[in-house]
């Protein structure tokens, strides 16, 4: 009996407490998305609780940039971490809810085509070399294997290839700048969640070649040899400046964040987003991320408490597209 | 004649014999290559791991500078999971296990119930996940928290309770239910104070098992929403004032351990990789831990048992 009494009371202090939460307004930002751009919010999540000493709590997870704008599109965070653009069937989930937002791009991130340093042959790769290398094999033609089949001077050896999974946000960029349409890609590679796993992949073969994000390479200078590729301007080998000045092109993608309108009216997400635009620049190279200009983040910031509402791409994927045109587009909702 | 045979016989017994040393050496190659791989495993991760192990590490919420980053929001998530877990689980599992092997007649309702536990006990882990978001999650609203994770978890560990329970309760001779029931005890009465203490420490055995399974799940939690970032604990269950307990930490949001582990693996710096694998230690050291109490338990409960 009076183990039953124990559990009646446990019960009601339990559902009463509960209860009292729901009436309690938190101030907690949630972020969700990418785990490109976590990167990059989690060193502003980081530096923000520590500049407001925990008075305001910042949670982020790694969904996806589709399934963090899933979540985003249901209200339940209020800001979606993107390595691309939204995607139209995102903003058709996103207007059904009445959700609205702002774009605000935030950092560049330089996709890094890597060889093994023993590879002597290839130093650098047009982009039309890529495609032919990376699209699904055209009907009627023998797949590519060896190296010698994408320039004849190459040696005959066999060619592996590395490469992120097709859930990745990296892999759509890649396929949509090289190949020319999104996830269109030759399915015989090595396919990872995990980068590293094509780091040491192509570490371990003078025969390998693989593509992933620059913090990666960077990282990694001394196992691989990253490849300049020539857009039909020369050759541009990937690093900060290339990137900063526009010139390594079509593998430079625009990172993002979207923040939710009605978030952003609550002072705490507000505070934070702002909090994340004036700290991007040197927060996105603390993370060997390529930062904007300062006068870039200063329209981004316009955008933001403009709070200019909608995407700049409707709905389609772009690549090649320098920050300056980006930010000079009108936003559309 | 009987020479012969009894040669032709040693003979045999000699070459069954040999099969035998065979067959044993064999296992022992094997059990030892195993062992070999695991071990390689643990040192490799040891090495990597164990001098990053500082009171820092545990004290730490998770950071963009892999030396300052810690393990503190992790392990406190992880500990709070599986508490909330344990409670729902072991009550239902348990009883569960009485009954069916206890009460339960044996007609197709009981068989098909048995059919599913054990089918249960096979299904991937990430269609619990899948389950939860759209019960727990979405239709009792109880939000991406701890208490989600736990019941989530529960469900997951429920047929090797329910399962080791039964295990536990068949290797009781029947002699002890029947000397019970002639001295005149009822059902209820043999299950309380006979079956279930001598059952006891085989119970116990189960649920830390499943427990050290859970404590090392990822893929249902990250379907329901667990964090990777999170620089801040659950409220405290003590309060200063009226009701003096405070449920609030059910409903806060979490990560675990083996979610924290997962993304300083995939981070490019070498740095975060130590991290990792300090962190991955620490997840072993816990469920050796669990190991060696399910194993104290269980002898413990043997010794007390006097037939």
């Amino acid at each position: 009996m009076k183990k039953i009494c124990l559990i009646v009371f446990v019960s009601l202090i339990f559902s009463l407490s509960i209860h009292a939460k729901s009436k309690k307004e938190k101030t907690i930002v949630k972020v969700d998305g990418s785990s490109t751009v976590y990167l990059i919010t989690e060193a502003v999540a980081e530096k923000f609780q520590e500049s407001k000493k925990g008075s305001i709590h910042v949670t982020v997870g790694i969904s996806g940039t589709g399934g963090g704008f899933e979540k985003f599109c249901k209200g339940e965070i209020d800001i979606a971490d993107a390595s691309r653009p939204i995607e139209q069937k995102e903003i058709n989930s996103c207007k059904d809810k009445k959700i609205t937002y702002v774009e605000l791009p935030i950092g560049y991130d330089a996709l890094t085509v890597v060889v093994n340093p023993k590879n002597t042959w290839v130093n650098s790769m047009t982009v039309a070399e890529l495609k032919k290398l990376w699209e699904p094999t055209p009907e009627g033609q023998t797949p590519i294997t060896q190296w010698n089949q994408i320039n004849p001077t190459w040696p005959k050896t066999k060619i592996s290839l590395y490469g992120p999974g097709a859930k990745s946000g990296t892999f759509d960029y890649f396929t949509k700048a090289i190949v020319g349409k999104e996830k269109s890609s030759r399915a015989d590679y090595m396919p990872s969640e995990d980068d590293n796993t094509t780091v040491t992949g192509v570490a371990g073969d003078e025969n390998a070649l693989g593509y992933f994000g620059f913090a990666y390479y960077s990282e990694n200078m001394d196992k691989l040899k990253a490849i300049a590729i020539d857009s039909g301007k020369g050759t541009v080998i990937p690093s900060q400046e290339a990137v900063e000045h526009g010139t390594y092109q079509p593998l430079s993608r625009p990172l993002f964040i979207y923040v939710n309108t009605q978030s952003l009216k609550k002072k705490h997400v507000k505070e934070f987003a702002e909090f994340y635009v004036n700290n991007a620049q040197t927060l996105v190279a603390d993370v060997k991320y390529v930062p904007f200009q300062k006068a870039e983040y200063d329209m981004v910031k316009v955008r933001l408490m403009g709070m200019q509402q909608g995407t700049v791409f409707a709905g389609k994927a772009e690549a090649g597209l320098k920050i300056k045109e980006i930010l000079q587009r009108k936003p559309k909702i | 004649m009987t020479a012969e045979i009894m040669k032709d016989i040693k003979k045999k017994i000699y070459e069954h014999k040999i099969y035998d040393r065979v067959f044993s050496l064999i296992g022992v190659i094997l059990t030892f290559m195993v062992l070999m791989v695991l071990f390689v495993l643990l040192i490799d991760l040891m090495r990597n791991g164990v001098p990053r192990l500082s009171v820092s590490f545990f004290t730490s919420y998770p950071s963009r500078f892999a030396n300052r980053a810690g393990i503190l929001s992790a392990w406190v998530g992880t500990i709070l999971v599986m508490t909330v877990t344990a409670i729902a689980a072991v009550p239902i599992g348990v009883a569960a296990g009485i009954y069916l092997e206890e009460y339960a007649r044996k007609n197709w309702i009981t068989n098909l119930i048995e059919i599913n536990i054990t089918n249960l006990a096979g299904v991937p882990s990430i269609i619990y996940g899948l389950m939860a978001l759209g019960i727990f999650v979405y239709q009792l609203e109880l939000g991406q928290s701890i208490l989600t994770a736990g019941l989530t978890l529960s469900l997951l560990i429920l047929p090797i309770v329910i399962v080791s329970t039964r295990e536990a309760l068949r290797t009781i001779p029947i002699g002890i239910r029947e000397a019970a029931q002639a001295a005149g005890a009822t059902k209820w009465q043999v299950v309380k104070d006979h079956l279930v203490p001598y059952s006891a420490g085989g119970v116990f055995t189960g649920i830390i098992i499943a427990l050290s399974r859970a404590i090392g799940e990822t893929a249902p939690l990250l379907t329901i929403g667990a964090l990777t970032f999170i620089a801040f604990l659950p409220d405290s269950p003590f309060m200063g004032e009226f009701p003096y307990i405070s449920f609030d930490w059910l409903l806060s949001p979490f990560t675990v351990m083996p979610i924290q582990m997962f993304n300083w693996v995939s981070r490019p710096q070498i740095d975060f990789h130590k991290n990792a694998a300090a962190a991955g230690c620490v997840l072993i050291f816990m469920s050796i831990g669990m190991n060696a109490l399910a194993m104290y338990l269980r002898y413990k409960y043997r010794k007390k048992i006097q037939w």
